[in-house]
């Protein structure tokens, strides 16, 4: 492919948030985008992840969000013109302590009062949605339909078609050196293969977001957390149809259309690396979990195992908008949820960035709430 | 093998996910000239034997297509465990 030495706007990271923000860009009328990407399409946080989308969320800004963000999924095979293998079998969080249990109540009357028709529901009932459940000890269940899960790797690659086709350009295998700045705005990037100037720059490079913005001279306090999952060889549909999930259980679990169950659980600890290391201590412990949660997986086989980095901000929110650096844009912190969320996050940034008033005012978001002390504190994360 | 335009039958290359030759073409024509992005985008390679059947098939095909010498087209990062292991007995072992 031709190298190209200057676009309107550089996206830094090919995983989804960056393909999604260079679509909606293009889609919006900045069509000279090019992303820069170190390794190849989906290679970091994005091919990793958990594959989950949901509305329930504890705070306000986060339901916005993702209510937003499922009513992009819903139409997101057409309007890219490829299946991203939504499945919506809806949210099953599991409390186990009566504390546990008010905090998802809480929750769900703000999701309700925001229009998201999640709804407490009995054991017989979680049964119902998940045949074979194992979860006497539970206190309570908290149900939302819509939610779900989507594939990954195919959100990304149609994404990246249709931005393609709008005029997009991708420079794979590509490693960011350095972000351009001059008198206080951004100019362009520097990469191994070559500068490429732009008047706008965006940091979507999850994981490694803070190397990024400390390249234009801009303090992000985020880190690099490894957490482990597995998948398990194919089997007939409805061993767990919903995705089934606990905070305080430490666990989440769902089914793919084409059969494998996907599962993983919160590390010990706070591992700091971008080490996408595995181990057999993580094995053992979600296979205990799953033995005892739902018993009938006992006689079906773990394939593979892998890690990937949660991009953790100080509050588990994600930082969206522009730095002290103008022009120099921020789109990442999405603490484990970007894949969910990134429909609407690409869309929000390209209508602000493109002088349009966004769906969702995400002022809020700002990295600059850190060094002021306003952190928006979540509950609901595993 | 043949990959001429008169080959009216499906070359699977992948069994376990049944993915053929022709899906592969397609995707290397768009751009996605590595192992790892064909097995994102198709799931070759992801099945019950891990790529231990199609791996080197889809490697010459990038090699083919790409006119890079088999040495420069990176294999798919090996992922534990060796082979499928149960639940169960994943869950029985290690520590009491």
């Amino acid at each position: 492919m031709d190298w190209k030495s200057s676009a309107e706007a550089v996206i830094i990271g090919a995983g989804i948030v960056g393909v999604s923000t260079a679509y909606y860009l293009a889609k919006h009328g900045v069509k000279d985008v090019v992303l820069v990407e170190k390794g190849t399409i989906c290679s970091g946080s994005t091919g990793r992840c958990g594959a989950g989308i949901r509305a329930q969320w504890g705070t306000e800004m986060n339901c916005r969000l993702g209510i937003a963000a499922l009513d992009i999924f819903e139409q997101l095979d057409d309007e890219l013109g490829m299946s991203i293998g939504l499945n919506q079998g809806g949210y099953l969080l599991v409390a186990y302590t009566d504390e546990e249990k008010e905090t998802l109540r809480k929750g769900m009357l703000l999701q309700n009062s925001l229009g998201i028709q999640s709804r407490q529901i009995t054991l017989s009932e979680a049964r119902e949605i998940c045949p074979g459940l194992a979860a006497e000890d539970a206190t309570g269940f908290f149900f939302h339909a819509r939610d779900g899960h989507a594939d990954p790797f195919l959100t990304t690659f149609a994404y990246l078609e249709a931005a393609k086709r709008l005029g997009v350009t991708c420079h794979r295998n590509t490693t960011c050196t350095g972000v351009t700045v001059r008198d206080g705005a951004v100019r362009g990037v520097e990469t191994d293969k070559g500068p490429i100037s732009a008047p706008i720059v965006i940091n979507c490079a999850g994981a490694y977001s803070q190397d990024i913005a400390a390249m234009a001279g801009v303090e992000l306090p985020n880190w690099a957390e490894r957490h482990e999952i597995l998948i398990t060889e194919p089997v007939a549909a409805g061993v767990c149809p919903c995705m089934l999930m606990s905070f305080s259980g430490n666990y989440y679990i769902q089914q793919r259309p084409h059969g494998s169950i996907i599962c993983g659980m919160s590390p010990d600890g706070r591992p700091e690396d971008h080490d996408n290391g595995t181990s057999w201590q993580f094995v053992e412990k979600m296979s205990r979990v799953l033995a005892k949660l739902l018993p009938r997986t006992r006689g079906i086989r773990v394939a593979r195992q892998w890690s990937g980095q949660y991009d953790m901000t100080p509050d588990a929110q994600p930082v969206i908008g522009e730095t002290d650096v103008k022009n120099f844009y921020h789109s990442t912190g999405y603490s484990g949820h970007g894949f969910m969320l990134a429909p609407v996050a690409g869309k929000i940034l390209a209508q602000h960035i493109t002088g349009g008033k966004p769906d969702i005012d995400f002022t809020m978001l700002d990295y600059r709430r850190f060094a002021r002390g306003e952190h928006i504190m979540e509950s609901n994360v595993v | 093998m043949s990959t001429s335009p008169e080959t009216k039958e499906k070359i699977y290359v992948c069994r376990c996910e049944e993915i053929t030759l022709e899906e592969i073409d397609e995707w290397i024509d768009r751009g996605y000239d590595t192992v790892d992005e064909l097995k994102r985008v198709l799931r070759v390679g992801m099945g019950p034997c891990q790529g231990r059947g199609c791996q080197d098939i889809i490697m010459r095909e990038i090699a083919k297509k790409t006119g890079k010498p088999i040495t420069e087209v990176a294999p798919m990062r090996v992922r534990p465990p060796v082979k499928p292991v149960k639940i169960g007995l994943l869950a029985d072992g290690g520590e009491k």
